[in-house]
């Protein structure tokens, strides 16, 4: 401190010190409060079992996780064989998060490929961005499988090979 | 202090202590307003009045909106429109003001544009003015949440999803602005908060921030001429009213003010009543569902220009994805209206019609806004798609040399 600080000045910097710890206090605890909740983030796990949902090749399904649409999808002989396919059998399964990449909108399945109506983007029966603003394949959910049960929400060797393969 | 002998309970004693009469001449009696202006000087009074038409309109629906889930799109259908005595007159009110104010708004931002009310003194005016219509935007988009219809979801998922910022992919962003994976209970109530509380605060402290910015340097008028307010109010005040170049705000001023208000009001309370459907959208009364989405969303028809900015670029480009590129775009535009007063490098204030290079300027900006929102609503498919995607070329490119043109517009004059 230099010679000339005085009473006053030492008053004021005192109270900018408590003011910035409490402030950045606050902002911390606002932050917070504006997470999702404890019961939001726990509630997280949808079981899907692929041998009896009735799955007809080229026509998905949609079921609900986290509030989000994910798409399941049997795959038809006539589309292309993919990396990233979920393979079970002689069955091979595209399974994604129905949300387009761009804003978020839930694409529609139009024949062989997913539309969306928001920006004009489609992706083909891989999940990958084929038109439009998207600027990724869709998003896979994590998920494990045991025999032609999925768990989604449990990261397994299988969703982190889809992943691989569409990034 | 000097003291009051005066007793409280007198006109005078409250004078005394209030001094009005000194409050009431330096906002009102004595506030210069110069003579040489037009109808489109009384947009702000237009504004101020559609405003406190929102407040009201917006007290009444409070009563009885319920921000959950569960109970919002019945208390706005059901016992809004159906059981509250003229629920349905403030609900209409309330969206067509909504809708209106953006109206007044745009033509109170291109009346400042066109008579050059946002250089020279006059900054903190456009900017304040600027940052009013960021909140109204704010306001008018969490207001839009709250009947919880179809349109109400997806416009919610699409703008809080804009803040993952494209191949960012800030998604904890987005998770943390809606509360939630989704888009949900805890993000309505949380806007709810937003549109009835902390926006309509800000908003109230904006205006006042903007008349404050307007007193010291005075409105502009119809030939920018720099008035010496000092000189014109003597004039006035002398009796000289024919040569005096101002005149009071009240009475004067606020009598024609008053005058266009009420072929304004005219045209709001038809609107109202014969014609509120254009404020309400026939897929909103669909009640939320997080998995569908509409046929073909769009904003309402005054976001629809920036809209479109966003989805105008629709192939990769420069090495970046579409999205990314439209986002940005999209950015720029909410934001490149504020900096207006300084892309300007034409030092005089002058109207348009002054300055031939940016008059020309000014009404191709005005022709691509309106491109780009009438495209806006249309699906966003074939030859569409290109017409979106040029008209969104056009309005960079307006940015991009308006600080030439404007300089061109001053050296041709000889003032550079």
């Amino acid at each position: 401190m230099s010679s000339k600080t005085n009473r006053r000045d030492f008053l004021g910097m005192s109270f900018a010190a408590v003011a910035a710890v409490g402030g950045a206090a606050s902002l911390v605890g606002m932050k917070q409060a504006w997470d999702p909740l404890p019961s939001v983030l726990a509630a997280g796990f949808t079981t899907i079992d692929l041998a009896a949902i009735d799955l007809v090749p080229g026509k998905p399904q949609t079921f609900t996780w986290r509030g989000k649409p994910i798409f399941v999808l049997e795959k038809t002989a006539e589309m292309e064989k993919f990396d990233g396919d979920l393979v079970i059998g002689d069955k091979r399964y595209t399974i994604s998060i129905g949300l387009c990449t761009h804003l978020g909108c839930i694409p529609a399945w139009k024949k062989d490929k997913w539309k969306c109506a928001c920006h004009g983007g489609e992706f083909n029966p891989n999940g990958e961005q084929i038109f439009g603003p998207p600027p990724k394949p869709l998003n896979i959910p994590p998920f494990s499988v045991n025999g032609t049960v999925l768990t989604l929400g449990e990261s397994g060797p299988e969703s982190k090979a889809m992943m691989t393969a569409r990034a | 202090m000097a003291e009051i002998k005066e007793s409280f309970f007198s006109a005078e004693g409250l004078e005394k202590r209030l001094n009005g009469k000194k409050f009431w001449k330096v906002m009102m009696t004595e506030y210069w307003i110069p003579k040489d202006i037009n109808f489109l000087w009384a947009m702000g009074v237009v504004l101020a009045t559609t405003f406190a038409i929102l407040i009201i309109s917006g007290i009444f629906l409070l009563m009885y909106y319920k921000p959950d889930t569960a109970l919002a799109f019945d208390s706005v259908n059901y016992t809004i429109m159906q059981d509250v005595a003229y629920g349905w007159l403030f609900r209409h009110m309330h969206g067509v003001a909504a809708s209106v104010v953006f109206l007044i708004i745009y033509i109170h931002m291109f009346t400042g544009i066109y008579y050059g009310s946002y250089k020279k003194g006059r900054e903190m005016i456009w900017l304040s003015g600027m940052l009013l219509f960021v909140t109204f935007s704010a306001e008018g988009f969490s207001g839009y949440m709250l009947p919880w219809g179809q349109m109400s979801y997806w416009a919610a998922a699409v703008i809080t999803n804009l803040f993952a910022g494209g191949s960012l992919e800030a998604y904890g962003l987005v998770e943390w602005i809606r509360g939630g994976f989704a888009v949900g209970d805890a993000t309505l109530t949380r806007f709810f908060m937003l549109h009835v509380f902390l926006l309509p605060l800000v908003i109230i402290k904006l205006i006042v921030v903007h008349f404050y910015t307007l007193r010291i340097p005075h409105v502009n008028n119809q030939n920018s001429e720099d008035i010496d307010y000092d000189a014109e109010a003597e004039k006035y005040l002398a009796g000289n009213k024919k040569e005096a170049k101002v005149i009071p705000f009240w009475p004067v001023f606020l009598s024609k003010d008053f005058a266009v208000l009420g072929l304004f009001l005219i045209f709001y309370f038809y609107l109202v009543f014969f014609n509120y459907n254009f404020a309400m959208d026939p897929v909103n009364f669909d009640p939320a569902n997080a998995m569908v989405t509409p046929a073909h969303i769009y904003p309402e028809w005054y976001f629809l220009w920036s809209y479109e900015t966003l989805r105008g670029p629709f192939f990769d480009m420069f090495g970046m994805k579409a999205g990314d590129i439209g986002l940005m775009i999209f950015g720029l535009a909410q934001g490149i209206f504020l900096v207006f007063p300084f892309l300007d490098r034409d030092p005089d204030v002058l109207p348009a019609h002054k300055r031939p290079k940016f008059f020309i300027w000014f009404w191709i900006l005005i022709i691509d806004l309106l491109v780009l929102s009438v495209y806006g609503k249309l699906p966003p498919t074939g030859a569409n798609a290109w017409v979106g995607f040029y008209a969104t070329a056009v309005f960079l490119l307006l940015w991009a040399t308006l600080p030439f043109i404007t300089k061109s517009d001053a050296k041709a004059r000889g003032a550079l």
